[in-house]
């Protein structure tokens, strides 16, 4: 059984049919891209998945769970997590209480015990904290660990996005965008963390990137869409090579 | 400058970073505790009203600064556990009991409220929470039979256990009382800060977005910042109507919801230290003033508006050259002597931000 399947989605924003009648299966502990032109619906896959947007039609399970019966916040209970393409960190908190809202789907504390920091919290922050610290290590931000993240810059903000996502243990990321403003060396450092990430702590990726140079790098699979629907779907390179692929990147030869 | 090193997890997790701060804090709980034996009457009775004001900040505080959801009706909720603490007792409860029991009604009550509230967000939840402090006055006047209506209410002396606290004769009794409630609070929002629920807050506060991305369901985490914000606020509201020895009304006006707003802007949103530090310029303004009008000759005739016309003045000047407050201020000033001579004017520039509250939406 797929780990994410999507069969028939379809939403429509007013008369504009943002996704139409989409389907593909993520398997456990693949690396799967989705690429496609500005507002082929990539983005709005991905906040489909998060219930953020309630599809006209589909359906969308994970794990053989039904995932239009949960609630948007239930989704990372599941074991979904999400970065944003536009960055969306807690900007006046540090690196670390950042991370830490990454583990707020482990919390077990009742809020009376939190209110007197009753020795299960002060046990259950150890875990948390071991856990991120864990992260921390992996993504190399122990420079950044007590910083605000207004005084960030774009690059680290980014990183930290992907650790937070990461602090809460899922079993599928969803990386809208990883490389998006990053320059080359931290492209390349974003793409080995994808290939630990997967290899190393046994996550499944989904993302959405316009960096060919990545996707054919780290996936293992690629979909590519246009206006909503599917145009191709196989390995980075016979995707490339698709003409239909070409054709809406650059539009049909006139030659 | 002094440099920590962190040995364990724990560390992160203390009341007081290093020895140091806590010996700090020590002193000022030593200082604070010999205040009845230092101060005469008149400026036990102006420090007790400060930490009063403080204990409202910290419940304010705790839903704007820490949640980002600005309340202007926090006068309500003042009213609220004043009126219900003194019911309580008037129904044979003892002290003990009423007084949380009050913080606890209120908190609820608070909740109740957040219901409709909390889908409301930035200017829009302001205007929907002066509502509830204008119906306040109202709803005080029309269940008379409990509430005394427009005469009001006297609250009875304080008996804890056959001890007996009588705000007027015995200040520093009730100095102890106002004290002991001030530092729980303080801890119970400090605990509530290390643990997964203050981050929820935060995170609440800064993107609703990545927050239920990440697990945490908004409306419940809105309406636990609005119950708790409300219990703290109650108590603080209990504790003015035995310092003003009588309440109705009018008592706690739009006026004192507008205050507790400012007080925590001008102390520093976010922060402990700005709930005390707003408290002790609001309830220390007016002493000023009328002490300085003394000075230049004045007739002893209060000024009409002068205060409020101050108090807009200094809230003015502080958002527009000091957002962070005087609490930010103080981290600056702190950090120039720390690092003296290497502070450059440079180092603060790029958290020269507003503290962003709520987007509007």
């Amino acid at each position: 059984m797929s780990l994410l399947e999507i069969r028939n989605a379809t939403l429509k924003f007013g008369g504009v049919v943002a996704v139409n009648d989409l389907s593909f299966a993520i398997e456990e502990g693949e690396v799967y891209a989705i690429v496609g032109p500005n507002g082929a619906g990539k983005s709005t896959v991905f906040n489909m998945i998060s219930r953020f947007y309630a599809p006209f039609a589909g359906q969308f399970r994970f794990d053989g769970q039904d995932l239009l019966t949960v609630r948007p916040d239930q989704v990372a209970n599941l074991g979904i997590a999400r970065t944003f393409q536009n960055i969306e960190l807690f900007d006046q908190a540090t690196v670390l209480q950042n991370l830490l809202v990454g583990r707020h789907r482990h919390r077990q504390s009742t809020l009376l015990e939190e209110l007197f920091f009753a020795p299960r919290v002060r046990a259950e922050e150890r875990r948390h904290r071991h856990a991120v610290e864990e992260v921390i290590e992996f993504l190399d931000l122990q420079a950044y660990r007590d910083k605000r993240i207004a005084g960030l810059p774009y690059g680290i903000r980014k990183v930290v996005e992907l650790g937070r996502a990461l602090a809460s243990g899922p079993r599928l990321l969803l990386l809208d965008e990883p490389a998006s403003g990053l320059s080359v060396e931290e492209t390349q450092d974003m793409r080995w963390w994808i290939d630990d990430i997967r290899r190393q702590m046994g996550i499944t990726v989904l993302m959405v990137e316009h960096d060919m140079g990545l996707v054919s790098g780290v996936c293992d699979r690629v979909l590519a869409l246009a206006d909503g629907a599917r145009l191709a779907e196989g390995t980075p390179a016979e995707v490339q090579s698709d003409p239909r692929v070409i054709e809406a990147y650059l539009g049909t030869g006139a030659v | 400058m002094r440099i920590q090193f962190k040995t364990s997890y724990d560390h992160d997790m203390r009341l007081f970073p290093d020895a140091w701060t806590a010996c700090v804090y020590g002193a000022l709980m030593v200082v604070m505790v010999l205040l009845p034996v230092l101060l005469d009457e008149f400026f036990l009775g102006e420090i007790t009203n400060v930490l009063i004001w403080a204990i409202g900040g910290l419940g304010l505080m705790l839903l704007t600064g820490q949640s980002g959801q600005a309340s202007l009706g926090h006068a309500a909720f003042l009213a609220m556990g004043c009126y219900s603490n003194t019911i309580l007792i008037e129904q044979g409860l003892p002290f003990v009991i009423a007084f949380p029991l009050a913080g606890v009604l209120t908190g609820l009550f608070g909740m109740v409220i957040a219901i409709p509230a909390i889908r409301l967000h930035g200017i829009y939840l302001a205007m929907a929470t002066i509502a509830v402090s204008v119906l306040a006055d109202d709803v005080i006047v029309l269940l008379e039979p409990w509430t005394g209506g427009v005469s009001g209410k006297f609250p009875e002396p304080i008996v804890i256990f056959g001890f007996e606290i009588e705000r007027w004769s015995q200040p520093g009794r009730f100095y102890y009382l106002v004290l002991a409630v001030t530092v729980i609070s303080t801890l119970f929002y400090r605990n509530l800060l290390r643990a997964p629920m203050g981050r929820a807050f935060a995170a609440v506060r800064d993107s609703e977005v990545s927050a239920t991305a990440l697990g945490v369901h908004i409306p419940r985490t809105k309406a636990i910042a609005f119950g708790l914000s409300c219990m703290i606020t109650g108590w603080a509201g209990a504790l003015m109507g035995y310092h003003a020895g009588t309440f109705n009304n009018e008592t706690f006006s739009l006026v004192i919801s507008i205050t507790l707003l400012m007080m925590i802007v001008i102390g520093g949103l976010g922060s402990i230290h700005g709930a005390f530090l707003g408290a002790a310029v609001v309830a220390f303004l007016p002493q000023a003033l009328s002490m300085t009008t003394d000075l230049f000759g004045g007739s002893g005739v209060a000024i009409p508006g002068l205060e409020t016309g101050v108090f807009g003045l200094i809230l003015i000047l502080f958002i527009l050259f000091e957002p962070t407050g005087i609490y930010g201020r103080w981290l600056k000033i702190r950090t120039w002597f720390e690092l003296f001579p290497f502070a450059r004017k440079a180092m603060f520039r790029r958290q020269k931000s507003y503290l962003k509250t709520e987007r509007l939406r």
